[in-house]
């Protein structure tokens, strides 16, 4: 390896970081369940237009961790949770924030594909309507199509818009989840395992689709493949036992990670 | 070596004779376990249509009613002698009108008018119902006065278990209820076809009387149907809204708990408790009309909630969270996730567990009987106010009757009950096999 490209190309990936604004962001984020403690105090920033990938054991907190960015753990009677998330600068554990508005702007796609059990088109055209986005027939139209193009789907159900969503494939279904949430014109997607329950091929398509999103979205993805956290985020945070072990630029963390944990698991010791 | 060769053959033949002892085992439970399982769907299978020969047979004869073809004359003489019924309104109501059907039959019989015993045996062939019929035709129309009408009229009861061959003939004359002269003519009727069986809408539409032959379930159809109506329009709503609450909106703690020993507790509650309680509040406290349907209602519906909660719970429970979990990531509020998804997909089960309740309200007998709907009830109640009885409570009156004729009738009105709940219940069925489809 030439030191002197090695050395650029790390200069290079720093100065992208460093122009890339900041979307959100926690700061000594603690959790419990009950008395049980997830989270333990995590700092973790999540840049705009980009990829973070939380990786880590199972029951390592980092589902916790993504389902506070929209206050999905609210519905949780017992959850409870201290410590500051921003979005856009803006607390959104304040009491004025709107829960339902955070969720508008911070959509979630979750682990088994969970269509609406109604029409491919009801469940794109489910979310404008609750918030007014769209009122007119044309304009519901034009929503489900082009949420439909951004999630790569239009094409293969174009002819059956108006059956029913849970007979597409799996692969097909996590796209349809994908573009129910971008229909409603989020800013941030979060993404709890979106292809643990997908063939090979379905985990390509939507691998593929989470890289074209990035344009436009800013993406938070858990997932337990080490490859996929490589192929698609461009930072990863790596956690254990409710802790933030280490975050930083993917191909540093794959690669040269600063904490043995990482190393470790990375490579398949543990976990 | 052939040491070595039989040691290596001998262990593992040992251990499969030891396996097949516990194959052969097995085997043995399994087939007893699906014995015992095939015994006891047989015996209950065998009650159930004991049950059900015993009710049927006892009661297909009640939706047949004997009646006997008369031409009628109308006589002025009879009816109205001195000619007041144009001041006189009343005398068209109380005029003898069953002279008018004896002396019809008297004249198809051929009898002599002037035997006085014979003309009141031929008397006692015709139900006494005959008066409120005839008398009806003439005061909705008095023109037909002077003239002759032929009309199918009611057979006494009597008359009517005779032909239906249910009065022992083997017993002496004097200690019959129909006579042998009675039976002759009887005989001769039938061969001229002027005494028949006729299909007994009468069963249906007439209220209660104290002649089995004029004695229907009408009243207690009305009521039973107020009573759904008004366990429907109450106990559904409360008892979704409760549900709802509780499964989607409550938070979990000692008081919800406690709430939900205490549903499960009433579902289990026997019902008089439930007539005692609608007895002590709705009628001595809010004085509400006894025997009235509203009462019997507001009773059923305290008896039927804990039942609508459980299932309606059950069907919220079984949609899946990741539905929840879709639309409240959507940003969807928990009422908009409640009503824009998690009912509409409980809803098979909820219609579900309200048609069992219902099934379960009408066929219930003892609290109404606490509330004073064993009434002798004639008239057709207008309003849930009026009294009135229901199915299940007129057929343990009309099990309490006397007379042979009753029998058949209380074993029909408990195949009219049985035919509305199988109605119900295969409702239910069909909607959960609906709800099973979705997903």
């Amino acid at each position: 390896m030439n030191m002197l490209t090695d050395a650029a190309v790390e200069e290079a990936l720093d100065a992208s970081q460093n122009s890339d604004t900041l979307k959100m962001r926690g700061e000594d984020v603690c959790v419990f369940y009950g008395e049980k403690q997830a989270l333990f105090g995590v700092n973790l920033d999540v840049r705009e237009n980009q990829v973070t990938a939380l990786i880590g054991p199972s029951g390592c907190g980092k589902s916790t961790f993504l389902r506070c960015l929209n206050r999905m753990n609210d519905t949780i009677d017992i959850a409870r949770i201290t410590g500051k998330i921003t979005l856009d600068g803006e607390d959104i554990y304040d009491p004025r924030i709107d829960v339902v508005e955070l969720r508008a702007r911070v959509g979630m796609v979750f682990q088994k594909p969970n269509p609406f059990p109604k029409s491919i088109y009801e469940n794109i055209a489910y979310g404008p309507r609750i918030h007014g986005l769209a009122t007119k027939k044309s304009e519901f139209d034009e929503v489900v199509e082009a949420s439909l193009q951004k999630a790569g789907l239009f094409n293969e159900v174009k002819d059956r818009l108006h059956e029913p969503g849970t007979g597409l494939s799996g692969g097909q279904q996590q796209r349809l989840c994908i573009a129910r949430a971008i229909a409603v014109s989020p800013e941030v997607i979060l993404m709890d395992e979106p292809c643990s329950a997908l063939d090979p091929i379905a985990t390509a398509k939507v691998e593929e689709l989470i890289d074209e999103l990035r344009e436009n979205y800013t993406i938070v993805i858990v997932t337990h493949s080490m490859q996929q956290a490589a192929r698609v985020s461009q930072r990863t945070a790596m956690f254990h036992l409710g802790n933030l072990v280490e975050e930083g630029p993917t191909d540093k963390m794959f690669t040269n990670p600063d904490d043995k944990r990482t190393q470790d698991y990375i490579t398949g010791r543990f976990g | 070596m052939s040491d070595a060769v039989y040691k290596g053959g001998n262990a593992p033949r040992a251990a499969a004779a030891r396996r097949d002892i516990g194959i052969k085992k097995r085997y043995a439970a399994e087939q007893r376990f699906r014995m015992y399982g095939v015994a006891a769907i047989a015996v209950g299978l065998f009650f159930l249509a004991a049950l059900l020969w015993s009710v049927v047979s006892n009661g297909y004869t009640a939706f047949w009613q004997t009646s006997i073809n008369l031409d009628v004359t109308f006589a002025e003489s009879v009816i109205d002698p001195n000619g007041e019924r144009a001041t006189d309104p009343n005398k068209l109501l109380t005029a003898n009108y069953p002279k008018l059907a004896t002396e019809a039959l008297v004249a198809k019989l051929g009898v002599d008018p002037e035997n006085r015993k014979l003309v009141r045996e031929v008397g006692g062939l015709i139900s006494n119902g005959v008066r409120t019929q005839l008398r009806d035709m003439v005061v909705s129309d008095p023109a037909i006065i002077g003239t002759t009408r032929n009309v199918w009229v009611l057979a006494s009861g009597d008359v009517d278990s005779a032909v239906k061959g249910q009065v022992n003939l083997e017993v002496d004359e004097s200690r019959r209820k129909v006579s042998d002269q009675q039976l002759t003519w009887i005989r001769t009727m039938e061969a001229d076809g002027v005494l028949e069986q006729r299909f007994n809408t009468g069963l249906f539409t007439r209220g209660a009387s104290s002649r089995p032959e004029t004695a229907g379930m009408g009243v207690a159809i009305v009521g039973s149907l107020y009573m759904m109506m008004i366990v429907l329009l109450l106990a559904l709503p409360i008892g979704v809204a409760a549900s709802i609450y509780l499964e989607e909106f409550a938070p979990q703690n000692k008081l919800t708990d406690l709430i939900e020993v205490n549903i499960n507790n009433l579902a289990a509650v026997p019902s008089i408790v439930f007539g005692l309680l609608g007895l002590a509040v709705f009628i001595n406290f809010m004085h509400l009309p006894r025997s009235a349907s509203l009462v019997g209602g507001l009773v059923l519906t305290l008896m039927t909630l804990p039942t609508i909660i459980i299932a309606t719970r059950a069907a919220l429970r079984a949609v899946p969270p990741s539905i929840r979990a879709a639309a409240l990531g959507l940003g969807a509020s928990r009422t908009q996730t409640v009503f824009h998804h998690v009912l509409p997909l409980a809803a098979p089960g909820i219609l579900t567990g309200t048609i069992i309740g219902l099934a379960q309200a009408l066929g219930e007998t003892a609290p109404l009987l606490l509330i004073g709907m064993v009434a002798f009830v004639a008239d057709y109640p207008t309003t849930p106010l009026d009294p009135a009885t229901a199915l299940p409570v007129q057929i343990y009156m009309w099990a309490n009757e006397a007379e042979r004729a009753f029998v058949e009738r209380t074993s029909g009105a408990i195949m009219v009950l049985l035919l509305f709940l199988a109605v119900m219940n295969i409702t239910a069925i069909i909607l959960r096999r609906r709800v099973e489809r979705r997903w």
